[in-house]
């Protein structure tokens, strides 16, 4: 029992007002689903129904796409950069009107943490799009001609770890550019993009510029080939990405993927010890190690692998993994079974394979899907934990001699998403940063994001980048 | 502000002369029929460090409309209220400067939001100061709200545009970043009493400087309403100074001042003025915008304005391991 | 002057092949290259990654039991403090009265730690304390500056020391340490240990003038290593004062200490902490740094005088349900 023990301290759930079933948000409004396919959506914390949504068929993502057109080339396609604009500042102060509602939703249909909700999701979500709001009028700036034009509709397909900043990073971009959205939230996680829809009722965005359908992945596989999207946006596994690619080959569809990660975490023996600790530890247990830039290899520097163990395994051990809904939560639930079902087989082929397995003592509540934060250590390159993207709570723990064996060890993987320096020597973060094959580099810092900065991988993580002036080249015309 | 028909309490002050009549309203209550209620006047002072104080030498001077109509004793600003107003100036610097370009959009959003609220008093006041219809007024008055919004979402991308890495030809990381000149002196348009004026103050402070605004002698009742939305919009004390007065007293102060890094000349008329002013800036080489007589305040902005008071810094930093 | 081995606890490590290695710490202040060696051989600190730590650990909510249980705690940590110029007896008595019933009108309300004065003070607080278990802390050495002759500042801890203090809280030499001169720093630390007898001693660092958190780690080690009880941050009488993420980098370094050479210091902020709000903050930081060894007033200290009416206002809250106001308190 310890000395200080924190009581409960739980974040109201009253804020929200779930329904018992959803429709379509097309044109404006909510519809049935054609089809009469429907899919539960569960409070993975406590394996609680939620909510129902429908399974969107053709029929529905034709109607959606319709919708899009129709909204793109009489509406939005036309309207000045100053009127799309003030719409999407509109949905910017919306979503901050109501940020606490949002996060508490977000917490409870995805499973993170609120205090992550509260802190990082949303408020990302609301500068998300009064950055893109500034740049609707101001295109012509950017850097990618004298009149830019948009593309037209977008069919946008995005996963379950964020799901509203996920939204937020597809939406805000294309609609400033001009072009039309039908979105397909995670199957997992619809209802903060059907609170959006409502976000955009009450900022009065025309119909159907925003579309959101929900549905798995057949339905995403009809969205983005559908012939009359003209841009395909999607997020979420390599595997699929590959798909997609393929299904666009040899169309007029442009692409861009956001898609897996295997990041390796690099500390020197110089790094600044406790704040390296801080970093390894929110880089791979921040959202449940459910993002896909997450510092999943720590690359230590052998001279200090000990110590850095040490500190880190005594820092994990003040993990606080519990509700999700109580404000000292650190770890939430994992989003899924199949999630939970595949970070245990990983991590058993993980002591299959020889390496050592370590987690803090943890107790895992009876109901819902939870994983204990989990260390490896004695890996090496060639077993499946430090190749494959586990997308759970688990670190694989290499170390290395020379700077030069660390960038070789980094950059030897198919993904190149991000990667992460610890030193306090300037010169060598620059010089590392240069030869990382990654698209994003933190420097002694970790899983940092901002409307501002470009974000996108090399390799097998994907192509295109969102965020910043870069993120407006996928929406634009060539 | 709405005179009443006949005024029982006497005579008014003997300075100006009275109006029987009903007098063009230029403020608060213009949809009230004269005859029911006593309108509450406004008062029209500087605004220095976010309050608003009478000028340091008590004067004060009528503002008229167009048609030449009493409107207004105005404060009329001294050389001690410029040398106060640039000394709150340099003091908000580095809170300003030191804010996110996030933040710094936030409130300048915020200071479109008021700005739209009190639409109709800005109409009311840029009505009958330029001496415009009802249409033409609600169209300067349009365009100078969305000018502002224009201008907010430039905050977090003016660095992105005019801020760069540089490929130089060594193992260097090198990276060119915009920074704010500091404390700027603006000249407002003579005319153009808010479109004008929003066009030349909002390109200084979204870029991080502070400033002191001297407004159009003839004209200034927008900029102290437009004072009005800043005190009201979470804009931190002195990141904006506003003083109204004669422009032919009080710039030569502001351009002559060591402690300014830059001065925007748009409101100096003649040009022998501005030719004057340009010299004493130089002085202390600020960075100096000269008036363009033929500028368009409807057409959509470029850059200038704002580069004009940036400050790109570039760094090296080797790279090695 | 060179002084060798003050520190207790030698440890040992393994050097290669299974060697016993002795990593006795009292070497290093064998010379003024030795200890600066040391001290700049610490790891640095990432100002950013440090205050975004503080400000995380900052948003955990206490609430109803474990608010209670803080409260209490923490007025069990403060270290009622009088340190002005206009001091006299009688405000000295005062503060004596509310450090032993900090709330008049709940005799269940714990006593505070101590009560902080003045040299010339302490016969007074010893006089109206003796038998409370309150303790008497002094401030000595010159206090706050510190600028004065070395012979001066010791005759300013031995004052107080006789009058009856049981702690001394003591300043490092600022000027000395800024400009690189560790030995000395150490030095006087050790001399005034010694001039405090049986008196715990506290070393304030003045983490306000040290500026850098790397400053105030590589100031935190240096008194530790000289032998002080305590690391305290301020003196209260410079902004800024105690901070969360200051706090944070001592107890750090208490940690780390101990894990080296088995033996505790206690960490003391001092100044600015005005709120329950603050305080509570506080004991997270200590809980989730340091660990629950150091929640205890042996080991953690609040510099503090406006902070215990808060502390009791939120207590009478969180007793009666009812928002209180000052005038249900003394004002001392």
């Amino acid at each position: 029992m310890p000395t200080f023990e924190y009581a409960p301290a739980p974040e109201s759930r009253s804020i929200v007002d779930i329904r018992s079933s959803y429709g379509l948000f097309i044109n404006g409004e909510f519809v049935d689903g054609r089809s009469g396919d429907t899919r539960k959506t569960v409070n993975p914390a406590s394996e609680e129904v939620l909510a129902e949504v429908v399974e969107a068929g053709e029929a529905d993502v034709d109607a959606a796409v319709a919708a899009a057109r129709h909204a793109y080339d009489q509406v939005w396609g036309r309207m000045r950069g100053a009127d799309r604009a003030k719409y999407l500042y509109r949905i910017a102060r919306v979503v901050q009107e109501r940020a606490r509602e949002l996060a508490v939703l977000e917490s409870i249909d995805n499973g993170k943490p609120i205090r992550e909700s509260r802190d990082v999701d949303i408020p990302l979500v609301a500068a998300h799009f009064f950055y893109y709001a500034g740049w609707a009028d101001k295109l012509k700036h950017a850097g990618f001609g004298e009149n830019p034009r948009p593309i037209g509709v977008a069919g946008q397909v995005i996963p379950w770890n964020f799901p509203l900043l996920m939204l937020a990073w597809k939406i805000a971009p294309a609609l400033a550019a001009g072009n039309t959205v039908v979105l397909k939230p995670a199957e997992t996680t619809p209802l903060t993009a059907l609170a959006f829809a409502e976000i955009c009722q009450q900022a009065e965005l025309p119909p159907g510029a925003v579309n959101i359908i929900t549905g798995g992945g057949e339905t995403g596989r009809l969205l983005v080939e559908h012939p009359d999207v003209d841009k395909v946006a999607f997020t979420g596994s390599t595997e699929v990405g590959r798909a997609i690619a393929k299904s666009v080959a040899g169309s007029q569809k442009r692409l861009t993927l956001e898609l897996g990660g295997k990041a390796a975490n690099i500390v020197f023996d110089d790094a600044a010890i406790d704040q390296a600790v801080e970093g390894i530890v929110n880089g791979i247990f921040f959202n449940q190690g459910h993002v896909c830039c997450a510092g999943s290899r720590l690359l230590v520097q052998e001279s200090i692998a000990e110590p850095l163990l040490d500190r880190l395994k005594r820092r994990m051990a003040l993990l606080r993994l519990g509700d999700p809904l109580d404000k000292n939560t650190d770890i939430g639930a994992i989003n899924s079974a199949a999630q939970l079902e595949r970070i245990r087989e990983l991590s058993s082929a993980g002591e299959a394979e020889g390496a050592d397995r370590w987690s803090p003592p943890c107790e895992l509540p009876a109901r819902g899907f939870w994983f204990a934060p989990t260390l490896f250590t004695g890996v090496s390159q060639a077993h499946r934990i430090a190749r494959e993207e586990i997308f759970g709570p688990v670190l694989s723990v290499l170390t290395f001699r020379t700077p030069a064996e660390a960038v070789e060890k980094a950059n030897n993987t198919p993904y190149g998403l991000s990667a992460g320096v610890w030193t306090e020597k300037g010169s060598r973060i620059l010089a590392i940063a240069d030869q990382l094959r990654a698209g994003v580099v933190w420097a002694n810092t970790f899983n940092k994001f901002d409307p501002a900065s470009p974000f996108g991988g090399y390799k097998e993580s994907g192509y295109g980048r969102e965020g910043g002036r870069h993120g407006l080249e996928a929406y634009l015309a060539h | 502000m709405h005179p009443p028909k006949a005024d029982p309490q006497g005579a008014p002050p003997p300075v100006h002369p009275p109006k029987a009549q009903s007098r063009p309203s230029a403020g608060a209550d213009s949809s009230t029929p004269a005859a029911s209620r006593l309108a509450v006047r406004k008062t029209y002072k500087l605004f220095i460090g976010g309050a608003f104080p009478r000028s340091e030498s008590g004067r004060s001077y009528v503002v008229s409309s167009a048609e030449g109509e009493f409107l207004a004793n105005a404060a009329q600003a001294s050389r001690k209220d410029v040398r106060d107003a640039v000394k709150v100036a340099r003091g908000a610097v580095a809170a300003w400067a030191g804010a996110t370009a996030y933040n710094r959009g936030q409130v300048l959003y915020r200071i479109a939001e008021m700005l739209e609220g009190r639409r109709a008093q800005f109409v009311d006041e840029v009505r009958v100061g330029e001496g415009l219809g009802k249409s033409a007024a609600e169209s300067a008055v349009n365009a100078a709200i969305d000018r502002w919004v224009w201008y907010a979402g430039w905050s977090d991308k003016i660095a992105q545009v005019y801020g760069n890495a540089n490929p130089v030809a060594g193992p260097y990381f090198n990276l060119t970043s915009p920074e704010p000149t500091g404390v700027v002196g603006v000249l407002a348009p003579q005319d153009s009493s808010l479109l004008g004026l929003v066009s030349v103050l909002a390109p200084v402070i979204v870029t991080g400087n502070t400033c002191v605004v001297l407004a159009s002698d003839a004209r200034p009742l927008p900029a102290i309403t437009l004072a009005e939305v800043l005190a009201t919009s979470d804009l931190p004390g002195g990141v904006v100074n506003l003083l109204t007065g004669q422009v032919a007293e009080t710039a030569p102060w502001l351009a002559g001042h060591m402690d300014v890094n830059a001065i925007d000349l748009t409101g100096a008329s003649d040009p022998g003025f501005a030719t004057d002013l340009e010299v004493a800036a130089a002085e202390n080489l600020k960075r100096v915008v000269r008036p363009d007589h033929s500028e368009d305040w409807t057409a959509e902005p470029g850059l200038d304005r704002m580069l004009a008071f940036l400050e790109p810094k570039t760094v090296w930093h080797p790279k090695g391991i | 002057m060179t002084v060798t081995a003050q520190t207790t606890g030698a440890t040992t490590g393994h050097g290669a092949g299974g060697r016993q290695v002795d990593h006795s710490l009292g070497d290093v202040a064998r010379s003024e290259a030795a200890l600066r060696t040391f001290l700049h051989g610490l790891a640095g600190v990432d100002q950013v990654g440090a205050d975004a730590r503080a400000a995380v650990l900052g948003t955990r909510s206490i609430k109803t039991s474990a608010k209670e249980w803080a409260i209490d705690l923490g007025i069990r940590m403060v270290d009622l403090t009088t340190l002005e110029g206009a001091d006299t007896p009688g405000k000295v008595r005062a503060l004596c009265a509310k450090a032993q019933r900090p709330d008049p009108s709940d005799p269940k309300c714990p006593p505070v730690a101590a009560v902080c004065v003045y040299p010339s003070m302490v016969a007074t607080a010893v006089r109206e304390l003796r038998g409370s278990g309150v303790h008497v802390a002094s401030v000595a050495t010159a206090f706050p500056s510190g600028q004065a002759p070395m012979a001066v500042k010791l005759d300013d801890t031995r004052a107080a020391v006789a009058a009856g203090a049981d702690e001394i809280d003591m300043v490092i030499n600022r000027g000395a340490f800024l400009s690189g001169r560790y030995l000395e720093v150490f030095d006087e630390i050790v001399a005034v240990k010694e001039a405090s007898g049986d008196a715990h001693l506290k070393v304030i660092l003045e983490t306000g003038e040290l500026a850098t958190y790397d400053n105030v780690r590589r100031a935190s080690w240096l008194a530790m290593l000289a032998g002080g009880d305590f690391i305290k941050t301020s003196t209260g009488k410079v902004a800024p004062a105690a901070t969360l993420p200051v706090t944070l980098i001592m107890l750090e370094a208490v940690r780390d200490f101990r894990a080296v050479t088995g033996r505790q210091i206690g960490v003391k902020p001092a100044g600015g902490i005005r709120t329950s709000k603050d305080a509570i903050k506080y004991l997270v930081l200590v809980n989730e740094t340091a660990g629950e060894d150091w929640l205890d007033p042996n080991w953690f200290r609040f510099g503090a005088s406006t902070l215990l009416n808060d502390l009791l206002m939120q207590r009478t809250k969180m007793a009666t349900g009812r928002y209180s106001g000052p005038d249900y308190f003394t004002l001392d």
